[in-house]
């Protein structure tokens, strides 16, 4: 097993296992004894290969963006293991931690509220090199100023404040951070969700083109399932804090075998006439997190769902090759 | 780092500049706020040069002319032992001053670094420890705790300083704490840390520059306050010690003669009232021109 797990983790710039997040709601008072959490993540497990983009897809408060945070520990995780090149870096005390950050960076949805107000572009920049001690002194300046040529900005920007900026620079700048640290991950947390659709296409062939030539590894979180498309070369789709389908781009898009992905695909608006899926159309709401449903966390919604799905919950396993779901049909 | 970032430019020097002018000349548009600061530039250039400015020794009695109403050789008047109003402000103006900027500038060293600590980190020490501190002293009434922490330490303008330092302390600490529990949870601020950037240094080039606007017009109210506080120690005698003027002290004389002689109380009075105002005005000022968002 150790030769076995040794050999996939070399392959694997990241692995995830078991990922658990709960965030304590409610009254938390000194006399209430019931605490309630929000399973926001409850237990995730993937790896992530060198290169490759890996896209996240689910509907808001599904926990994607927790889980991209969680992995990077901005949150810290409740249980499970996040292991980065061999590394365990669940536990890692925080300095240790701080030089991981070098490696693992994150592009945030809002390009408005994730720069500092106060703070211009390349006093933010080169106070990141400076920390991670990415060049010598003398040269931060030239350092920076190619990296905002390399997003598509220009060294004129480097004195500018973030509100001089519109809403795809911003973005840029926020790429341009993630960057300066020659990171291997770039967790894109609904990186382009926030800007007009012709801005998005320009950011994400920026992203494109910056993974070849960076050889940049991306967890893409998003909830258009369109854009996942265009980038992913693998599809994750959660759903209440969970992963219920993880496989390869064509294989999801073509061949999707969990229902709740079936429902999602079918929700793509399309152009083209003939090839108008057959819609499925999910009644109610998402469960609240604090109260997951017995069995298939899926099955309040589900038009499959049987007694089984009410009492068991269904295992993660791999049907096909590289084709994981979490149904009890598939 | 600004001056770090100057080293590293060698072709460029113009933007940090362009930035100072647009700046100043922001600050320059508002003509309250360098009304405000002209005059208390003013009121500091009468303090530092006082002897030469003032018409007469501040303790020189004259027992020939106490109680003048305001004359051209006395141009606001004298006191009950005939000493001229108008020498005594203008040295009473340094000891104000300084009570006012000291005592500020001790409760701003103290407040800033505990409040942000307190914001950042939360936790027990922050709910337990410091809230339950800062909500013992102010359920003190101000004046009160100022003149036992005066006592304990000694009759004197330093310690009464450093007495109403101390009394102002927990609103910086309240202040600037309320302002890093909405800052922190920005997301700028969790870019920072992601960016593996040190708290400490999250906390002083993050979030403190976002939180300054509120800190500044603090504590040019508090310089106001501070002036009057010193002003009520000094009239109880536990701050300036006769016969150094100050102005609170005199104000405070002078209500014995209010009825007879009201330029005694009058024109400490003023001079507090404009100086207060004036420092206001230009905090307000500076805060707008500060800010980089406006234009």
């Amino acid at each position: 097993m150790s030769l076995q797990l040794e050999k996939s983790q070399q392959q694997n710039l990241l692995e995830v296992q078991d990922l658990k997040k709960h965030f304590p709601v409610g009254d938390q008072g000194f006399f209430s004894k019931e605490k309630q959490v929000v399973k926001a993540l409850d237990g995730i497990t993937f790896s992530l290969k060198k290169g490759e983009t890996l896209g996240i897809v689910g509907e808001s408060g599904c926990g994607k963006s927790t889980m991209g945070r969680a992995i990077l520990r901005l949150h810290e995780p409740s249980s499970g293991r996040i292991i980065y090149e061999g590394n365990d870096i669940t536990q890692a005390p925080k300095k240790e931690l701080r030089a991981h950050r070098k490696d693992l960076q994150i592009v945030f949805q809002d390009p408005y509220g994730s720069l500092n107000p106060r703070m211009t572009v390349g006093a933010m920049l080169s106070e990141i090199v400076e920390t991670h001690k990415i060049v010598p002194k003398k040269d931060l300046y030239d350092y920076v100023c190619r990296l905002l040529v390399e997003v598509g900005l220009n060294e004129q920007y480097y004195h500018r404040f973030p509100h001089e900026f519109s809403g795809g620079q911003r973005q840029r700048v926020s790429i341009a951070r993630a960057l300066c640290t020659n990171p291997k991950l770039i967790v894109c947390d609904e990186a382009v969700s926030a800007l007009d659709v012709s801005v998005q296409s320009q950011i994400l062939n920026l992203l494109q083109r910056l993974k070849k030539e960076h050889q940049l590894t991306y967890l893409f979180i998003s909830h258009d399932l369109s854009v996942v498309k265009h980038v992913s070369d693998r599809v994750a789709v959660m759903y209440l804090g969970k992963m219920v389908e993880l496989a390869d781009k064509k294989d999801l898009y073509d061949n999707p075998l969990h229902p709740y992905t079936r429902a999602l695909l079918s929700a793509i608006p399309s152009t083209k006439e003939e090839k108008k899926r057959e819609r499925v159309i999910l009644t109610g709401d998402v469960p609240s997190p604090i109260n997951v449903p017995s069995g298939c966390r899926f099955h309040t919604r589900c038009p499959l769902a049987t007694d089984k799905c009410r009492t068991e919950e269904p295992a993660f396993n791999e049907v096909s090759e590289n084709h994981f779901v979490a149904c009890h049909f598939a | 780092m600004e001056a770090k970032l100057e080293q590293v430019l060698p072709k460029v020097e113009s933007p940090k500049k362009r930035r100072m002018k647009e700046m100043s000349a922001r600050f320059f548009q508002n003509k309250l706020a360098v009304a405000g600061g002209v005059f208390t530039l003013l009121l500091i250039l009468m303090a530092v040069f006082a002897p030469m400015v003032a018409p007469f020794s501040p303790s020189h009695q004259d027992y020939a002319k106490f109680l003048q109403s305001p004359s051209a050789s006395n141009i606001m008047g004298t006191d009950e032992l005939g000493r001229d109003i108008f020498s005594r402000i203008i040295y009473g103006a340094r000891v104000s001053i300084q009570a006012g900027i000291i005592s500020v500038g001790i409760a701003l060293l103290l407040g800033i670094p505990i409040g942000l600590f307190s914001g950042y980190y939360r936790g027990v020490l922050d709910e337990f420890v410091v809230m339950r501190f800062t909500d013992a002293l102010l359920s003190f009434p101000p004046l009160v705790l100022a003149l036992s922490l005066a006592a304990v330490l000694g009759a004197g303008l330093q310690n009464a300083m450093i007495a109403i330092g101390i009394i102002f302390t927990p609103n910086f600490i309240r202040l600037v704490r309320g302002e890093v529990l909405s800052q922190r949870e920005r997301e700028y601020v969790t870019a920072a840390k992601a960016s593996g950037i040190s708290d400490v240094k999250i906390m002083f080039r993050h979030i403190f520059p976002n939180c300054l606007p509120p800190i500044l017009v603090q504590a040019t109210l508090s310089i106001a306050a501070a002036i009057i506080s010193e002003a009520s120690l000094s009239y109880l005698g536990l701050g300036t010690q006769p016969p150094t003027p100050s102005w609170g002290a005199m104000l405070s004389m002078g209500q014995g003669y209010l009825k007879d002689a009201p330029w005694i109380s009058l024109f400490p009075g003023l001079f507090i009232f404009l100086t207060v105002l004036s420092i206001n005005l230009f905090g307000d000022g500076l805060r707008d021109a500060l800010d980089p968002k406006l234009k």
